[in-house]
This record gives C-alpha cells, structure tokens and sequence, in this order.
C-alpha cells in the first residue's frame, strides 16, 4: 500500500497545525460558529445530535495495521473518554460506505488533538465533509480480486493527491465524490458517484478510463452519463479539472436539493459535455503550463511501486487441505469458505471479509477492542494490510489459503467470524437517527430488528444473495436506492416511518445494471418492517421459480405486486393508510 | 485619509511558500477598482476589454461560494491577466491560501478580519502543496526533489 514520504507526512501534520489555529481562534469566541462551519467540515468535523462526529479518511479504503491501531486509540483514548463530557459513551469507530472510520462522541476541543494522533500515523479529516472532492473510493479488492484487469490502486492514490486541498475546487456548490474501479465486478459503485471511473484497455492495449458524471442518490437518484468511453490515463487529472471547474462555475447554488452535478448534467445535457470538453481543450492548448497536470509515466511508476506485493507475499502452491472434502469440516467452517472468502489474483491466496454485521452491534461498528484485535489479525494473516469494504465490513486482502483454518478460528474468538457476507443480515445501515442530525428516523434500531429475526444461518443460506440498504434520511448515506430491498427512514409529524423500496441495484453482475428501486406503498411503522420484510422474503421464497433464482431475479421477473400483497398483509398501526 | 491611501498604507509583501515573496495588497471594502465582475458573469465576456484594466474585482457574495476562485484561475491562466485581481464580498482571513494560489493578489477583507491571522494562514505550507496553481503551476510530481512550490 501508499506509504506516506517525508511531505506527505509533513504535510498532513500542517493540516493539523492549520486546524489547530481554527479551532483555537473558535474556542477562544474569535471564529464564530459561521465562519468555522465549512473550515472544521473539510476537517471532517460536523456537529451532530447530541455531540460532534468526526470523520476519518481511509483513501480508497487502505488501512495498514498501525492506521487501525491508531484508529482503535481514538476511540479508546477520545471517543470513549470517561472524563470527558459523554461519560458512558462512545468507544467505538463507525466504518461508513465510503470507506471512512467516524466517531460520534468526541469533544470539540479534543479535535485537534485527535488530528496529531491521527496525523502521526499518516491519517487525517482532509475533505470529508464539506462541499470539495471527497475521499476517493474503490473496489476493496483493489490489487488483489481475481477479476480485476487493472489495479485501481495507482491513480486512486494520484487523485488523491491531485484533489488535497486543491485551492479551486474547495467550495463547490454541493460535496463532490469519486470512484474507480479496475475489475470486470463493479464493487464500487461507479455509477452512482459525481465521478465515476472504471479502468479498462482499448484495442491497443492502451489503458484509460471510461468516464460518468453526475450520478448519485439522494432525493433525485440518477445514473451517470457516460463522458467518455476511453480516456487515455495521462489525461485523467486534466479531464477531471475540466468537470470539476464547469461544475463550480455553473452548478446551482441557490438550491441545496439541486445543487449536485447530476442536476447540472441532467438540466444542460450536450451542452454540459460540450463546455467540459471545450475546458479541457483550453487547459491543454491555450493555458500557461496547461500540460503541467498531464500524468507523466515517470510519476505512474513512483505511485505504482508502492502497489506491488507486500514484503513477504508471493504467488504459493495451494493448500492440498483446501481440496478435502467438505464432510471432513466443520459446517461453520464450510459455510465461513463460502461466504466470507474470496478468490484472489495470486495463486494460494485469499481474501476474507471480518464481518462487522452481527447481532448486539450496529452494521459497520467496531469497538476499540475490535480495532486492536482486527489490527492483529492484519498483522499475523494480511501483510499488515486491511481495506474498508463499502458495504462496511473489514477485509484482509493478502491472506495464504494454508492459514485459514487458523485466520477462522481466530476471526470467530474475535467475533468476526459471522459467515452472512452478501446475505440479508450483511446490509449496509447509516447511522440514522440516533446519532445523525439530518436523519428524519433512526436506523440501528432497524437493522437491529431484522438481524433478530434473521438469525438463522440456515435461513440466510436459503434467501441467499440479497443487498439490504437501510437509511435514516434522503440523503442516503445507507443507499436505499440501491438496495434490493430498500429502507427510507422518514418523518410525518414528528413520529418516524419507513419507506420499503424493491428492486434497486447497484450495479453489481448480480444486481443488473444500476437502477433505482420502488416503493411498495405507503410508509410502515417501525415495529412493522421486521415483519415487511419477513413478508416479503417469503413471497420471494413461494414465487422463485428454483433455488438459483436469487430474490432481485425474482421481483424483476414476478414484478411489485405480490410483494405489495404481501407487505400491505402485516400493517398494523399502519392499517388504515394501506 | 482617502480610500486609495488607506489602501496603500497596508500594502505588505507576504512571504509565500517556495515562491519569491509576492506583493498581497490588503486594501479597505470600497478602495476604487477599475472594474467588478459578478460571479455570475463569464469571464470569457470580459477578455475583450482586459487589456485596459488595471484591476478587476472579483467577488464572493457568500464567502463558502467558491465562483471567484475559477474567474481568478481563468484569468490568470488563460487569460494572461497581469493586472491586480481583488477579492471583495464576504472575505474572510482563512480563505487567504486559496485566494492566492487561485491568482488573487488583493484582498478587501470583512470588516472583522483580522490582517494578523490572514497572514499567518498563509504560513502552514512552506513546502507547498500537491497540485500545481496560479503561483507554482508545476505540480510536485513535476518540480525538481527538493524544492517546494
């Protein structure tokens, strides 16, 4: 993975010095709240419900051991502080869809501290929040999924920094995210994304991008239009700069809900490609060192050294006690194989997958404890190496198929062990309305609810492969519009309700093409969703037409409507709406 | 004391990273400028007649709009203007690094800013930063090791 040079960890603690500045002029009454606002958001400091959150940028979801560890100290030593002003809170970090860590429980005037502590371990807030390029996201199984044609990994990195604190692009109209992608699964979710990249070669051989713009969630789910099917890669930062400048210059600022680029792209069309190509012909043509951004194969080389195998890691024979048979196994174990390992580029490896879905913890939550103990599994099985998935589980990318037994084993003393990834209980869940202050309903609760009742492995064997996106609020950080079975946290007189969609997907060879999903009818109350959901399985159950039809086949096949039956059959409180 | 003197007056050349120090002329909200350009306006409407600025007021109606920070850019690098560009509006101390890496060479700064803290904020880089702007256009991975822009 990236390891930081002398500058960039130079930088990253000037960042904080320059925090530490702002947030001691605000502390000291001379930056009132207004002005500090957007500086402590492009720290990744919001003020949330009951206490700040601070969000922590894993860029493209790489995390070393010592990252992790540094993380865990955060939530131990800040997060959960006793004599702090949340006494009996906190203690634990969030891993988001986007590949960040986020702390809910943090006093403000610890931040600066937490940023050194961060910083000394190469990590930081930079452009997490805030109207200005976010942290680019990827495949988790960059560099290492056994589909993948080019290693994302290398450009993420220069993007990176092409976009820290690009002094143009730091006040947008609205936040600015983007993915890449380099393997035939799209498991980034390109499509839906500001920007989204995906790395392929043409005829020749020749690598570049296939470039959309302007998807995204939210009220108005949209896909990306397609800007380019091929982009040479050296020119990727310029082209970038071109959207990203027709988007500051034109993008509505007089309408937080229209302000995104999908907005702009929609509403101007041709016209907005035209503009974006007429930029990047001026860059190139007639600006002072407009070549400058063009990538150079000399700096490709510098970034992609750092990608290549970790110290220790080499292609190996495969483990013969891979090919026992199952009966000589234990089921647990089976059934750990087959859903939370994964094939892997190099011959006698894999990846694995620490689920962070299991009951008694919200989805993607890990108490410091955990962090340490994920650290040491990095450290004996990974290389030192962990990714932050987006559907918000860990990932060991570089594990010897001959240590699994042992990864198992340890995995399941440290409870990450659960064998539910890509089931129903492995669904991706915002943090809702018990901690966020722009969520209309509470989330955790929710999802607490359904891995309840779902806690039969059997079962989840049975519905399979299934995507379950749960958010609090529209602006969907859970990605209900994407989910198979979608949930929309929402507000009607101040009580919460919930929105059931079907058949959304998010881009994935199981999912289809990315689309939105349907609602199935007026909201549900809350204590009625384990049972909607309930209903609606089994109706996917009774209708598939074989056990290999998965549940989205099934309601693209079989439509809405019996699910609706069978959804609107179980509202109680609801009744009378239905 | 006239606007234009009072402008004069607090003329400071700030040392910039890795740059040669360059004149930042930090000058009262309704110092005369020869021409204001609404963020809204195009700067490619305006290219005609640059050659008879002398300065051209940009401005930020909201300091969180970031317009003026792609006129200034534009300006500077497309179009070869060398007059002074000022930031006007709703301009606050720590906008300081962007404003002149984007081109700005003149702030009139909201009446509560204090000039102390702008020039401080242009002080927590001295190395430089990733990507080149109007100042260094090189980005790092194009200048010489060693040096910083």
């Amino acid at each position: 993975m990236y390891r930081y040079d002398e500058f960039d960890t130079r930088f990253v603690h000037q960042r904080a010095a320059q925090f530490r500045d702002q947030l001691e002029r605000h502390l000291a009454g001379q930056l009132p709240d207004d002005d500090f606002r957007a500086l402590r958001l492009q720290n990744g400091w919001y003020v949330q419900r009951h206490a700040p959150m601070a969000r922590i940028a894993v860029p493209y979801g790489e995390l070393s051991s010592k990252q992790l560890r540094a993380l865990a100290r955060v939530a131990r030593e800040f997060d959960g502080r006793a004599d702090g002003p949340y006494p009996g809170k906190g203690g634990f970090g969030h891993f988001t869809t986007r590949q960040n860590c986020q702390f809910n429980w943090i006093a403000l005037a610890d931040a600066a501290d937490v940023m050194d502590v961060l910083a000394a371990a190469g990590m930081h807030g930079i452009q997490t929040s805030g109207n200005c390029i976010r942290n680019i996201t990827s495949d988790c199984f960059a560099g290492v999924a056994a589909d993948e044609m080019i290693d994302p990994r290398p450009y993420c990195e220069i993007l990176r920094q092409w976009s820290t604190l690009h002094p143009e692009f730091a006040f947008l109209p609205r936040k600015f995210k983007i993915a890449v992608s380099g393997a035939s699964e799209d498991r980034a979710a390109t499509a839906w994304h500001d920007i989204g990249l995906v790395l392929r070669k043409n005829d020749d051989g020749e690598i570049g991008f296939q470039v959309r713009v302007g998807g995204g969630m939210g009220r108005t789910p949209v896909i990306g239009t397609v800007l380019r099917e091929f982009l040479p890669w050296r020119e990727i930062l310029v082209y970038i700069e071109a959207i990203v400048r027709v988007y500051n210059r034109y993008g509505r600022r007089d309408n937080l809900y229209k302000a995104r680029i999908k907005i702009l792209v929609k509403a101007e069309g041709q016209k907005f490609i035209d503009a974006v190509e007429d930029d990047f012909q001026n860059i190139l043509e007639r600006d002072v060192d407009g070549s400058a951004h063009l990538l150079s194969d000399a700096e490709f080389e510098r970034v992609a050294a750092f990608f290549t195998l970790p110290a220790g890691v080499a292609p190996m024979e495969e483990n013969p006690a891979q090919h026992a048979p199952a009966s000589s196994k234990p089921v647990a174990y089976t059934r750990w194989l087959e859903r939370n390992v994964h094939a892997h580029r190099l011959s006698g490896y894999r990846a694995v997958t620490l689920s962070l879905k299991r009951s008694g913890q919200p989805p993607g939550d890990a108490s410091a404890h955990q962090m340490e103990l994920a650290a040491e599994l990095a450290d004996r099985f990974s290389a030192g190496e962990l990714r932050v998935s987006h559907d918000q589980n860990l990932v060991l990318p570089w594990v010897r198929s001959g240590d699994l037994p042992a990864l198992w084993q340890a995995a399941r003393e440290a409870a990450f062990a659960t064998p539910n990834i890509g089931y129903l209980t492995d669904m991706i869940a915002c943090p809702g309305g018990d901690l966020c202050a722009l969520a209309n309903a509470r989330s955790i609760p929710i999802a607490a609810a359904i891995t309840e009742r779902f806690d039969d492995l059997d079962e989840l064997h049975d519905i399979g492969d299934i995507d379950l996106h749960i958010s609090g609020c529209i602006n969907s950080c859970g990605h209900h519009h994407s989910g198979h079975i979608g949930v929309l946290g929402v507000d009607k007189d101040g009580q919460e309700w919930y929105q059931i969609s079907l058949g959304g997907a998010d881009g994935s060879t199981l999912s289809g093409p990315s689309t939105t999903g349907k609602v199935i009818g007026p909201s549900f109350a809350a204590d009625e969703v384990p049972d909607v959901i309930e209903a609606v399985i089994d109706t996917y159950r009774a209708e598939r037409s074989g056990a290999a039809e998965r549940f989205i086949a099934t309601v693209r096949r079989v439509g809405l409507e019996p699910f609706k039956i069978a959804a609107n059959g179980v509202r109680r409180t609801t009744a009378v709406h239905a | 004391m006239s606007a234009l003197g009072a402008a004069r007056d607090q003329m400071r050349t700030v040392p910039l990273a890795g740059c040669a120090a360059r004149p930042i002329r930090f000058v009262v909200a309704d110092a005369p400028v020869d021409f204001v350009l609404a963020n809204d306006i195009d700067v490619e409407s305006i290219v005609a007649d640059l050659a008879s600025y002398r300065s051209i007021a940009l401005v930020f109606p909201k300091w969180a709009d970031g317009r003026a920070y792609s006129q200034a850019r534009l300006l500077r690098s497309r179009f070869g203007f060398k007059g002074e560009i000022r930031a006007t509006g709703e301009v606050l101390a720590d906008m300081m690094p962007l404003l002149v890496r984007t081109g700005f060479d003149a702030v009139a700064m909201r009446a509560d800013q204090s000039q102390e803290v702008a020039e401080r904020a242009l002080s927590f880089f001295p190395e430089g930063h990733y990507q080149g702007d109007a100042i260094e256009h090189q980005p790092r991975f194009r200048r010489p090791s060693g040096t910083s822009g």
